[in-house]
């Protein structure tokens, strides 16, 4: 089997895409598994139309790689890949349209409220700041309503931080989501498989020391995890069957991690990810390595799953 | 030291499709890299067995008579055996704090001061004074009061670090007026002048003034490169310090490196024995001057609401942003925006150059210059916009100091 890893891209987390493709080129290699990592630029679709019977492994992260932007171009291009199609990550990735629907399947996600940036300039910001102060009190989060990697997002704590939030996560993206900032565990839950056959793998927890920003998420020092998580059997089930209601209900393939907040024994869901990060201090590797399996040989069967599924 | 955002967000201006105006990397494209090619297979073939084994710790003797000849340029008057050949410069001027900084000792650079420096001495854990600059390079009243307020709260301020020569990224010079009396203020505080000059003989108007070093031997630690007036590639740098000085640094350099590459040094003593290497650097500054023309140019075109210095020499533009604009919030618009810069806030110690931007102009064409600043001014526009409706986005000042990688720094 070959795997061609298409990493890199242009958005703001090029960097950790980068990152992970080196990592599970490298996972893959030990296996013996062929490998090749291109970057998605002006000479991807030469690769595609030279594939010879392998398969790709899209690990861009943000737009284009988590949008299904990538995956519609592969979908065109008729080639087998792994992952989400382009359709459900499109509505995985849109946090506002995916909080919709999860709301519509009964999951807890946190209370929350959609703001372009033209409408602050259409009406003006003052008043409409004051309305989410007085919505959702403090503290509350403010993050780009499409991102990853927890860039652009603040954690507020009094009104007169609220403008310079809101400037810092229009930097990164014109609609803003601002919601109810969660208190309790958090924890990441790796998803493997497809419909009737994903399971999930042992819960991350994830203790930050101070919040958990770009910063603490891709240096290693200020995080500390537990594989498995330190929950009761019964928080254990409940973040288990929340987990896998998504990845059906969002027709999630292949793999996937959901985030999640316990708060007050409830899985809160905030976040839904088709392409998670794969690098050295990445919660899906570490869930693999807490189920007692090889990195490579996990992702071997990834692969080789998406390639029987064909195109 | 931390690796931030910051850092990630540049990973994106290694492709192509980004001008990035964040680069400090020299344009090495006019090299006469067949004679070189030649003078290194000659190095390998004739003087192998030296050039590829251990050498002395203090450097190869004939580049150091040669550097002594380059800094001639600069009015220096310097016997090879004060001098100290360094993995660039950058390990003189760490191997300079390691021996002089104990931390919570002081160093007083200028407002705002080379990236890769900060860095230095952050690792050493030195405090940081900035004082202020103008058109004319460091202002000695300020530095004087600077320096008599450490003494009054009983710091221990080791030395001035400065580089007086197209400044990075202020992209000022120190006057010539102004160089005695920053010499005599320094002496009358005790304290050393650390002079980093990698730019001096790079202006575009008329001759390189006198280095600090040449007017007083004993007070300033002179540190050069090669690293602009021929190639970064070989990492070789150099420091000239007074005798007792000198002894420590070639100890403290034996022991983080054994001795400086033999195979680096006899290839640049060869390049400067054989190659027309002042004619090069004649070319580098053609090269560099059409270069920044191009962005002021284009900056006058496209940004006439920012304001700029005029650099006469060197690689940058020290940008003022409009008001209101932070430049750390900016820059992921920016790469949205397929354009790079380094914020000012990399530039100073305590967090403060967020109103500020460093254009590099060294490396891309003029062409895509001129583009790289068209797209800044869209990136700004559309900053300014969300600031118009949301009041200025100045952040906290950070703890962190930010530190790009070598190509940006």
């Amino acid at each position: 089997m070959r795997v061609v890893i298409l990493a890199g891209g242009m958005s703001h987390e090029r960097d950790v895409s980068v990152r992970s493709g080196r990592r599970i080129q490298e996972a893959l290699r030990q296996r013996g598994v062929k490998t090749a990592v291109h970057d998605l630029d002006a000479t991807v679709t030469d690769t595609l139309s030279n594939l010879d019977g392998a398969v790709v492994w899209p690990l861009l992260h943000g737009a284009a790689g988590e949008d299904g932007a990538v995956q519609a171009l592969l979908e065109l291009t008729g080639v087998p890949y792994v992952g989400t199609s382009s359709d459900a990550a499109r509505v995985a990735w849109s946090k506002p349209i995916a909080k919709t629907l999860m709301r519509g399947e009964g999951v807890a996600t946190p209370d929350s409220a959609t703001l372009p940036q033209t409408l602050f300039r259409d009406v003006g910001a003052e008043r409409v700041l004051d309305a989410l102060a007085e919505r959702f009190g403090f503290p509350l989060v403010v993050k780009p309503a499409r991102g990853g990697s927890a860039l652009g997002v603040s954690l507020v704590t009094e009104r007169d931080e609220l403008s310079r939030a809101m400037v810092h996560c229009f930097a990164y993206c014109d609609v803003a989501l601002i919601e109810h900032a969660l208190t309790g565990t958090e924890v990441a839950v790796s998803v493997v498989g497809t419909g009737a056959e994903a399971r999930v793998l042992p819960i991350v927890e994830i203790v930050s020391n101070g919040p958990y920003d770009y910063d603490a998420r891709y240096n290693a020092g200020r995080v500390e995890y537990f594989a498995p998580a330190r929950l009761s059997e019964s928080e254990a089930d409940s973040v288990r069957q929340t987990a896998l209601k998504i990845h059906a209900s969002f027709g999630l393939r292949d793999y996937s991690r959901v985030d999640m907040m316990i708060e007050d024994g409830v899985p809160n869901v905030f976040d839904i990810n088709i392409a998670p990060g794969m690098t050295e201090t990445s919660l899906y590797p570490q869930a693999v390595t807490a189920s007692g399996l090889d990195l490579g040989e996990m992702l071997e069967r990834i692969a080789t799953q998406a390639l029987e599924r064909g195109v | 030291m931390r690796a931030s955002e910051i850092r990630a967000l540049f990973s994106v201006a290694s492709r192509p499709e980004v001008v990035s105006l964040a680069g400090g990397m020299p344009y090495i494209g006019g090299l006469p890299l067949e004679e070189i090619g030649d003078m290194m297979r000659r190095l390998i073939v004739e003087h192998g067995e030296r050039a590829l084994q251990y050498g002395s710790g203090q450097g190869d003797e004939t580049l150091r008579e040669y550097i002594t000849e380059v800094m001639a340029l600069e009015g220096i008057s310097a016997h090879p055996d004060d001098v100290v050949v360094t993995t660039g410069s950058q390990q003189a001027l760490d191997l300079v704090t390691t021996i002089f900084i104990n931390p919570g000792d002081v160093v007083v650079a200028e407002a705002p001061s080379y990236v890769g420096a900060l860095g230095v001495f952050r690792s050493h854990e030195a405090e940081v004074v900035h004082t202020p600059m103008d058109a004319d390079g460091l202002i000695p009243e300020d530095l004087e009061s600077t320096l008599a307020a450490l003494k009054a709260a009983g710091k221990r301020v080791k030395f001035l670090y400065t580089v007086p020569n197209f400044h990075n990224p202020g992209g000022v010079t120190l006057s010539l007026e102004r160089r005695p009396q920053v010499l005599e203020i320094c002496a009358k505080y005790g304290v050393l002048v650390l002079e980093d000059n990698p730019y001096g003989l790079l202006g575009f108007e008329g001759e390189p003034l006198p280095a600090m070093r040449s007017m007083s031997e004993e007070g300033v630690i002179y540190l050069g490169s090669f690293s602009k007036t021929f190639a970064p590639g070989f990492r070789v740098g150099w420091a000239v310090a007074p005798h007792a000085v000198r002894e420590k640094l070639v100890l403290a350099s034996e022991a983080a490196i054994l001795c400086p590459s033999n195979a680096s040094q006899m290839a640049i003593a060869a390049y400067l024995a054989h190659s027309d290497w002042r004619g090069q650097i004649k070319k580098f500054r053609e090269q560099y001057r059409e270069r920044r023309d191009s962005m002021l140019r284009a900056l006058e075109e496209y940004m006439p609401y920012a304001s700029w210095n005029v650099p006469d020499g060197g690689f940058y533009v020290w940008v003022k942003l409009p008001e209101g604009l932070d430049a750390k919030s900016m820059l992921p618009r920016a790469v949205t925006g397929r354009v790079a810069y380094v914020p000012g806030t990399a530039f100073y110690f305590d967090g403060q150059g967020s109103s500020h931007i460093r254009l590099s102009y060294c490396y891309p064409t003029p062409e895509a210059i001129r583009e790289g600043v068209r797209r800044l001014a869209g990136v700004i526009d559309d900053e300014l916009e969300t600031v118009k409706i949301f009041g200025p986005s100045g952040r906290k000042p950070s703890g962190v100091v930010d530190f790009p990688s070598p190509d940006i720094a």
